[in-house]
């Protein structure tokens, strides 16, 4: 393991059997980040000491059952859980957020779009909460322009978690129209809230069904999901500065977030 | 194993094998020539399993028999071509060390049936087609036919294809760049459902499907045998009829999930140097795979139908030869290797066996635990399909059609409120923004897509490279309907101006050629000038036809399709940064007209949804004027002096104008045009003049625009301005004047579709 302290990020993507945003999330994390990025089968244990886990999106395991539903049983998810206990970041896009729901790391449950079918298309998501490791880099009300592709991104929960998660401000991102209004036109899938994406109680797993990723260059039409990366970035930095001056070097034998 | 084993004797029928009969020889499709041909091949009487082998290869769907003579007046060849027709794809050369590898394929009769699975199932087949030449599918397109959306089982049949093309490719997690979407009377009873695949591939990754070396092991890899799709070739070479619908158990049923395992498999296969050449298991399964990965080599093959995993007992060699299951392939390992592939594709958890050896007697012989029950020689069985050329007579219909003048209705008084025409048009299904269709697919997907669906033509980027690949599907059957040769020329020029439209060099062609019944001298006709004008535009614009389909029998009781040679063309941008779009950018730009306005009305969507007409001769071609217009564009593109370019097609010059403006449905832009034109109204504004293409620039870069164009020898002219967000649009020409709020237009075109299809869900469908 790197043993000299270094500013390169560490970013694994976790790969599920039907699993195909995997390659995005690489190139994003790598060519965005300048990361050190680097893919681990789901019948792995170890996540070989990363400082942000990504799932990605795709259909694991076809998504037969019910999206999200077996990859929760992928021996790599026990070293996931442990990551997110220990306070490590993990950013999960499109079925990687229903991996995320059905493996208990976020509440509540996605399930079939409004409309009944598959829908791709840009959206505009607003920034609720710009105090998160995942939104550090964007300001509160801004409004962003990211791809969705999903055919099940209808964010439902109880109505006791809606209120936490307003209460405690962990919806982050929020579906709205050009002018930052959040409509039920705007709602591309039918979520409660106009939930898009949203973070634990500790902050430091995010979920969100839009696909930063796909919206790095401006060849492709959007830079607008670069501050995702960027503001997991700066948020690992000041982490190991932090550990720095208190003379832990960076991943030290006791990493954030090592399993 | 049993190769060492001799065949002392012909192959006897199996027990439970049904007798040899007239009767049984025609419910395979065979007709008494082509059995007696058989029975010289052999020298003696067929065993059951040896019919069912030879009707597969011998259906048009595999064996071309009513086509392949026409075909040999396609271009094929080019310095840029690395592989032509004949193959799982056709394969060019993008330099940079880079190659493209696409096809086209028809999924027609499975989709008539059963629409979900059928366009399901027929984009997994050319995903196949396409990886087991090395390359990974970076896109897919869609060309689609269906009846008017009044009906219920249209749009039953719409809205299942749509969704059946959507669900498998995203699974497999391929963005889809583009495609067409027609709706005629002539498709009701008999849908087209064309897919096509592109992949990328590094030039060295190249691999052909064939069967040499004697001795190396053939292996079944993927999924399990079943008894879906028997005879799926048998039947998509035979017309739809009542009770069609019991062919419901001949088609296949998908699994994206198993197919992304098998493509990342199949690619690290071909990279790992164990095998020497691999094959989809598609239309007539094993049999057609593996007799003709042994035709192109030039051997034979002994394999035994009992070593192949099956997912129920007691299957016959019959049902395992021409079984239709889909997620397969057939590989052909080097010797002493077989361990290396089976532990490839169990770790991504498929299953491979070896079932039989390739061998040098040329013979195509199938053992069932060792008991020869299918022996065959093998050139015969690929090659030996007899090939017919038959005789072509013109419809009086289609003769009486083109005749009509469509100026003889005009001044008509619908062009007496002009405003009103664009509206319906904008608004009738064929026109109309599709939107509801590719928002079904994901189209953002591998990060790569620079033109999405509702362009002009899709663009990638070529990651690691400048390069951009450009692709587009066209045709208008109602024109080739209406005048095949012609038809199919506009259907490649229309492809070819798709393609500079986003500023990408046209490069070859994948054609698929849908038509009715060849015996009907008809409709031989129109294939036979339909091939003819592919030929010739193929040849003037310098794009051969790499690879391709035929699908056949497009009948149903009201009669035959409209002829439909879908051309999927692919282009090539050296620098993807320079590409267009289709949709007008910043309100003061100037709009430019390339190309010369006509009187032409003939074919047009105005006739037909104005006049209720299918009628008048097509529209001119003039393909060396196309040539120079083409190049004229791709000139300002690569200059980088146009906002936007767009093909005036279906409409005419006011929807292209229309198209222009409204195409960010979240920024309709109003414009004011002025024609000049001394033409009939109905002509100036909606008739379907080729060669066109209209353009908008920054004011300042007006007079370079038309100077190039004038260098070329294209007429060009300033004809109006972009203007504001949520502005008017208005056009002016030949006495009328058409104006309306741009955001109506919008929701006339943006809107028409989504209203349809989701009237049809609140009814209850």
């Amino acid at each position: 393991m790197t043993s000299t302290p270094s500013v390169e990020l560490r970013v694994a993507v976790v790969t599920f059997p039907g699993s195909n945003c995997d390659h995005d999330c690489y190139r994003a994390a790598k060519d965005v980040l300048g990361a050190e990025t680097y893919f681990v089968w789901h019948r792995e244990r170890d996540l070989r000491d990363p400082d942000v886990v990504i799932l990605p999106g795709g259909f694991s395991y076809g998504d037969y059952l019910r999206a999200g539903a077996i990859a929760r049983f992928s021996p790599i998810m026990a070293a996931v859980r442990r990551f997110a206990e220990n306070g490590g970041l993990v950013l999960g896009t499109c079925n990687g957020f229903q991996v995320l729901c059905e493996a208990g790391l976020l509440p509540g449950a996605l399930v079939r779009n409004r409309s009944l079918r598959f829908v791709s298309r840009w959206v505009r998501l607003r920034v609720e909460n710009a105090a998160t490791p995942f939104t550090n880099a964007y300001r509160e009300g801004q409004v962003l322009r990211i791809p969705i592709a999903h055919g099940e991104g209808n964010y439902v929960a109880d109505e006791e978690t809606l209120e936490r998660l307003e209460a405690e401000r962990r919806v982050v991102f929020r579906y709205c129209d050009a002018d930052g209004r959040v409509t039920d036109e705007a709602n591309p899938n039918g979520s409660m809230h106009g939930i898009a994406g949203i973070v634990n109680e500790a902050g430091n797993v995010l979920g969100l069904m839009p696909h930063p990723e796909r919206a790095v260059e401006a060849l492709l039409g959007s830079t607008d999901g670069a501050g995702v990366f960027e503001s997991m970035r700066a948020h690992v930095l000041a982490g190991l500065s932090a550990a720095a001056d208190a003379g832990l070097g960076s991943h030290s034998s006791e990493p954030v977030g090592r399993p | 194993m049993s190769e060492r084993q001799e065949t002392a004797t012909a192959p006897k029928p199996r027990p439970g094998d049904p007798p040899i009969t007239p009767e049984l020889v025609a419910e395979h499709g065979l007709s008494p020539e082509e059995y007696a041909r058989i029975l010289q091949i052999l020298g003696r009487e067929p065993t059951y399993t040896e019919l069912g082998v030879f009707s597969a290869l011998w259906s048009e769907h595999c064996g071309y028999k009513n086509s392949k003579a026409l075909l040999r007046a396609l271009p094929t060849e080019a310095p840029w071509v690395l592989q032509g027709p004949g193959e799982n794809a056709g394969v060019i050369d993008l330099g940079d060390g880079y190659a493209v590898a696409f096809k086209i394929e028809s999924h027609n009769h499975p989709s008539a049936i059963e629409p979900y699975q059928g366009a399901a199932t027929g984009v997994g087949g050319i995903l196949r087609d396409v990886f087991t030449m090395g390359a990974r599918p970076i896109a897919v397109l869609d060309s689609l036919r269906f009846g008017p959306l009044d009906s219920p089982r249209v749009r039953y049949l719409f809205s299942g294809v749509v969704k059946g093309i959507g669900d498998y490719a995203n699974c497999v997690g391929i963005p889809n760049i583009g495609g067409e979407v027609y709706f005629e009377d002539a498709y009701e009873g008999n849908p087209l459902v064309n897919a096509m695949a592109i992949g990328l591939m590094r030039t060295e990754d190249l691999i052909r499907a064939e069967a040499s070396g004697p001795g190396n092991p053939i292996m079944v890899v993927g999924a399990r045998t079943g008894r879906d799709g028997i005879h799926g070739a048998t039947f998509a070479s035979e017309e739809l009829q009542e009770g069609s619908e019991a062919r419901r158990p001949q088609v296949q049923v998908g699994d994206p999930f198993t197919e992304k395992l098998l493509l990342e498999a199949s690619l690290e296969l071909i990279r790992s140097g164990h095998i020497v050449g691999i094959q989809d298991m598609g239309a007539a399964g094993l049999a057609s795979s593996s007799s003709e990965m042994a035709a192109r080599a030039g051997t034979g093959v002994d394999i035994d139908t009992a070593l192949v995993p099956t997912r129920e007992p007691g299957m016959t060699p019959y049902e395992i030869l021409l079984s239709e299951s889909q997620e397969r392939m057939l590989v052909v390992a080097k010797a002493g290797h077989e361990e290396e592939v089976r532990r490839i594709l169990e770790k991504w958890e498929l299953e491979a066996a070896v079932i039989g050896r390739v061998t040098d007697d040329g013979m195509y012989r199938v053992r069932e635990n060792g008991v020869v029950v299918c022996e065959i020689p093998g050139e015969q069985l690929v090659k030996g399909c007899p090939v017919y050329v038959r005789e072509g007579v013109e419809s009086e219909d289609a003769q009486r059609r083109r005749a009509f003048d469509p100026l003889e209705l005009e001044p008509s008084r619908a062009m007496e409120d002009p405003t009103a025409v664009l509206v319906r048009l904008l608004a009738s299904p064929n026109i109309a923004s599709k939107r509801w269709v590719h928002e079904q697919y994901d189209t953002t997907v591998r990060t790569s897509t620079v033109v999405p669906p509702g362009g002009d033509a899709g663009v990638i980027r070529v990651r690691g490279t400048r390069k951009g690949i450009a692709a587009t599907v066209d045709c208008n059957g109602r024109y080739v309907f209406l005048n095949p040769r012609r038809g199919a020329m506009i259907a490649v020029a229309e492809a070819a101006r798709n393609l500079v439209c986003v500023g990408a060099r046209p490069r070859a062609v994948t054609d698929n050629l849908n038509f009715g019944n060849p015996l009907k001298p008809e409709v031989y006709y129109q294939m036979r000038e339909a091939v003819a004008g592919l030929a010739e535009a193929c040849r003037a614009f310098g794009v051969p036809v790499v690879s391709g389909n035929v699908s056949l029998y497009n009948e149903s009781p009201a009669g035959a399709i409209y002829p439909t040679p879908v051309v999927g063309m692919v282009g090539v941008l050296d620098d993807v940064e320079r590409h267009l779009r289709a949709g007008f950018r910043d309100p003061g730009d100037a709009i430019l007209l390339l190309g010369r306005n006509t009187a032409e009305l003939g074919g047009s969507e105005y006739l037909k949804v104005v006049h209720g007409l299918v009628a008048g001769d097509v529209p001119a071609v003039d393909l060396e004027a196309e040539k120079a217009l083409q190049e004229a564009v791709l000139e300002l593109a690569r200059a980088g002096l146009l906002r936007s370019a767009h093909d005036c097609a279906e409409g005419g010059l006011v929807v292209c104008l229309a198209e222009s403006a409204l195409a960010d449905p979240e920024r309709p832009l109003g414009c004011e045009v002025r024609l000049s034109d001394d033409l009939p109204p109905a002509a100036l504004f909606f008739g379907e003049a080729q060669g066109r293409i209209v353009v908008s620039c920054a004011p300042e870069d007006v007079e370079r625009v038309l100077e190039t164009a004038r260098r070329h020898g294209v007429p060009a002219a300033r004809i109006g301005t972009v203007g504001e967000p949520g502005g008017l649009f208005i056009v002016e020409g030949a006495g009328r004047r058409i104006e309306a709020a741009a955001a109506d237009l919008a929701d006339a075109y943006h809107h028409a579709l989504p209203r349809i299809m989701e009237q049809a869900v609140a009814a209850g469908e």
